[in-house]
């Protein structure tokens, strides 16, 4: 063997070796829509601090996402780290698709899991144990015209219900063309599960085995509901039916609507300049949604450890302050909610009030669909096709056999 | 040589068992998979452990024809198959009959034209169809309200959503057919027309006595076709309605979509497309019984 063939077997060699040790881990890591787009930013500072891990994020869209995550968990494709819609958590826990987060959380100080939104938080634990943390929050309240609002007498925000009622009444007596004083889309059930956990409703009873919607609480907030497409409050309209919300909004079509934080952003894009400043956010009397989306580890991942630390450093404050300011996405944690870009965003600050007053949904996985249940009942009873009565009855017998199952596994001393 | 005929057999099986192989694990597998599916309460729980699937017989099937979400989904595509198909069939073959009469020109260019919104994507067609159908600010409308007529909400009105689907699906599809048309129209001698010509028979009686008998086949076949098609509607009311306003332009595969795909009841989605099978079957069966019937 020559000289330089052996020098060159040497070196392939050595790089060899090197490639083999300094190999970096690959951690797949899935995020939906924007916050796909988005989150890429944030990662070279995590490469930089953890030479040895790379990131692969895969965007997926919103409308696909849970089909997506169910077809991988069920090929056994999943990704190290994916994000997931805070409701969707009873689910994988369901499936066991999601590792434990409690013996990793450990090592955290007490006082960085009491900077969640404790109803934010909470609707990550389940079973007492954490199964995925907050990445960011969302809510419903009150986005409303501010010189409408004051031309009917409402300097300030109304802070009952019985203060919007009669605001609503009174938007809905000035004169121009079509109007109505608020836009609540009838194939939605945010708003009448939102009333009816004010009212105090427990939606499900014994364990969440059966409905309970024709509780009087639910009643009561269901008719409430119903009475303010009666009186002429809103417009009997599905969403589909308003191509252009922002252009209504700015015509005064109606001047309150009940909405999420991304229309922040797509308020202050979309509506006409003029518009600027006449608008605002405020918190509804009572509490609302406890939803937004989290972060959560594949169970069967063999790269839980360098998944486990891009979750870590997605969750600090800097991080969570920065991707606020990429995407609109307001923070999980409330130190983050200090940072000089959130602290004087006006809109924002209403949603931090409404935040700490947040409840959860039933934690069971067939929650979605009894939403989707309740939004189907609503909308019939709005168009009075159905009597209140009827659409009770019928939604609770649709959810006694939704829930057949749970009671079977219940029943069998199977986890559900 | 001496001819062998199993020999000739076995090489003949030898040269179909690839095609049949495939045919056999990526078809009847996978049928024969969702039938016992459908014998079971497959679901996000048996996703995640086995041992809490259940074997339901016929539960399923019990269950779905006792739903009434499931009877509005069928009534709902009987309507879209027993006006749409119909309807899309005449169109097809009138404007088959322009296009291929004698007098038009550029039978090229119409025919190219006709074709096109068979050749685009659904999801575009359906973004501009939404703007056209528009309440407030759509074509359609304003068309109608130069003659007159009030706005009529197309997609959003409970009454008005279905014939709204089925006029975009009309619009969507009737060029394939009218393709096929041409086709079979084609094929029919022209002696025959001039033979009724010389006897004294119009226009009408031409389309009535030659045209519409030759074109028998070609009937059955579109027609068959287009039964089978409209069947299966999806992805019109999944774009343009997600199945609303009220459910009432849910079809019946979007009913299996949805059971399937969004709520993963993989057992009751599987029993609602044997369902939809059987159905299209027997409606086969039965347009193929009529056309026997009749004398030739």
């Amino acid at each position: 063997m020559s000289r330089l063939s052996l020098l060159l077997f040497v070196t392939l060699w050595l790089i060899g070796c090197g490639s083999a040790v300094d190999r970096p881990v690959v951690v797949e890591f899935w995020a939906m829509g924007q916050e796909g787009e988005q989150v890429k930013a944030l990662l070279p500072g995590f490469e930089r601090r953890y030479p040895d891990i790379r990131v692969r994020v895969q965007q997926i869209p919103w409308s696909a996402a849970h089909e997506k995550l169910l077809t991988a968990y069920a090929g056994d494709a999943m990704p190290d780290l994916f994000q997931l819609g805070n409701t969707w958590i009873p689910e994988f826990v369901a499936l066991r698709a999601v590792a434990p987060l409690d013996e990793r959380l450990k090592t955290w100080p007490d006082a960085a899991l009491a900077d969640y939104f404790p109803g934010i938080l909470a609707t990550n634990r389940l079973d007492n144990q954490t199964w995925a943390l907050p990445w960011y929050v969302d809510t419903r309240l009150f986005f409303y015209r501010t010189d409408l609002l004051a031309e009917v007498g409402f300097n300030e925000p109304p802070a009952t219900w019985d203060d919007w009622l009669q605001a609503m009444a009174r938007l809905k007596t000035l004169s121009g063309a079509e109007r109505y004083a608020i836009l609540l889309p009838i194939n939605e059930w945010q708003l009448p599960v939102i009333l009816a956990l004010q009212h105090g409703a427990d939606l499900l009873r014994d364990r969440n085995q059966y409905g309970h919607f024709q509780d009087p609480r639910f009643r009561e907030a269901f008719t409430f509901y119903l009475s303010l497409f009666d009186e002429g409050l809103a417009p009997p309209v599905s969403h589909s039916q308003m191509t252009n919300i922002y252009q209504e909004f700015a015509n005064g079509a109606f001047a309150v609507y009940v909405s999420g934080p991304w229309n922040i952003g797509e308020f202050g894009r979309r509506l006409p300049v003029a518009m600027q400043g006449k608008w605002i956010t405020a918190a509804l009397p009572g509490a609302s949604l406890a939803g937004g989306a989290s972060l959560a580890l594949s169970r069967t991942s063999p790269r839980q450890e360098a998944a486990w630390k891009l979750l870590e450093y997605l969750a600090q404050p800097e991080q969570q302050a920065r991707f606020y300011q990429l995407t609109g996405d307001l923070p999980a944690r409330q130190s983050a909610w200090s940072a000089p870009v959130l602290a004087s965003n006006r809109y924002a600050q209403a949603f931090r009030q409404q935040l700490q007053q947040v409840q959860p949904t039933p934690p069971i996985p067939e929650w979605e669909r009894i939403a989707n249940r309740i939004a189907y009942y609503a909308e019939l009873a709005v168009r009075q096709e159905m009597s209140v009565d009827e659409a009770l009855t019928a939604l609770d017998r649709d959810v006694d056999q939704i829930l057949e199952k749970r009671r079977w596994l219940l029943e069998q001393g199977l986890t559900p | 040589m001496i001819y062998h005929p199993h020999l000739r057999i076995s090489s003949a099986w030898a040269f179909l068992a690839p095609a049949l192989l495939l045919i056999a694990v990526f078809f009847f597998l996978p049928i024969f998979a969702a039938l016992l599916l459908s014998f079971t309460d497959f679901d996000i729980y048996a996703l995640g452990d086995l041992d809490r699937l259940r074997f339901i017989g016929f539960s399923n099937y019990l269950q779905l024809l006792q739903s009434p979400l499931f009877w509005t989904a069928l009534g709902n595509t009987f309507y879209f198959v027993i006006v749409g198909g119909p309807l899309s069939v005449a169109v097809s073959l009138g404007a088959a009959l322009l296009v291929n009469a004698p007098l038009t020109r550029f039978p090229g260019f119409f025919r190219a034209a006709f074709f096109l919104p068979v050749v685009t994507t659904l999801v575009a067609v359906a973004v501009v169809w939404r703007y056209l159908y528009h309440p407030r600010y759509g074509l359609l409308n304003y068309l109608l309200s130069l003659a007159g007529v009030d706005p009529i909400d197309w997609l959003g009105d409970p009454d008005w959503a279905m014939p709204a689907i089925i006029l975009m699906a009309v619009w969507k599809n009737f060029g394939f057919n009218m393709i096929i048309f041409i086709a079979g129209l084609q094929n029919i001698p022209t002696q025959l027309y001039e033979a009724a010509r010389i006897d004294g028979a119009g226009a009408w009686r031409q389309f009535r006595y030659i045209t519409l008998p030759l074109l028998g086949p070609t009937f059955l076949f579109v027609a068959l076709m287009t039964m089978i098609g409209y069947f299966q509607v999806f992805a019109e009311p999944y774009v343009m309605t997600q199945g609303g306003p009220a459910n009432r332009t849910l079809s019946v595969v979007l009913l299996m979509y949805e059971e399937g795909f969004r709520w993963w009841n993989m057992g009751y989605a599987s029993a609602v497309a044997f369902v939809l099978f059987a159905l299209i079957l027997a409606g086969t069966l039965l347009q193929l019984k009529l056309r026997q019937r009749e004398p030739s």
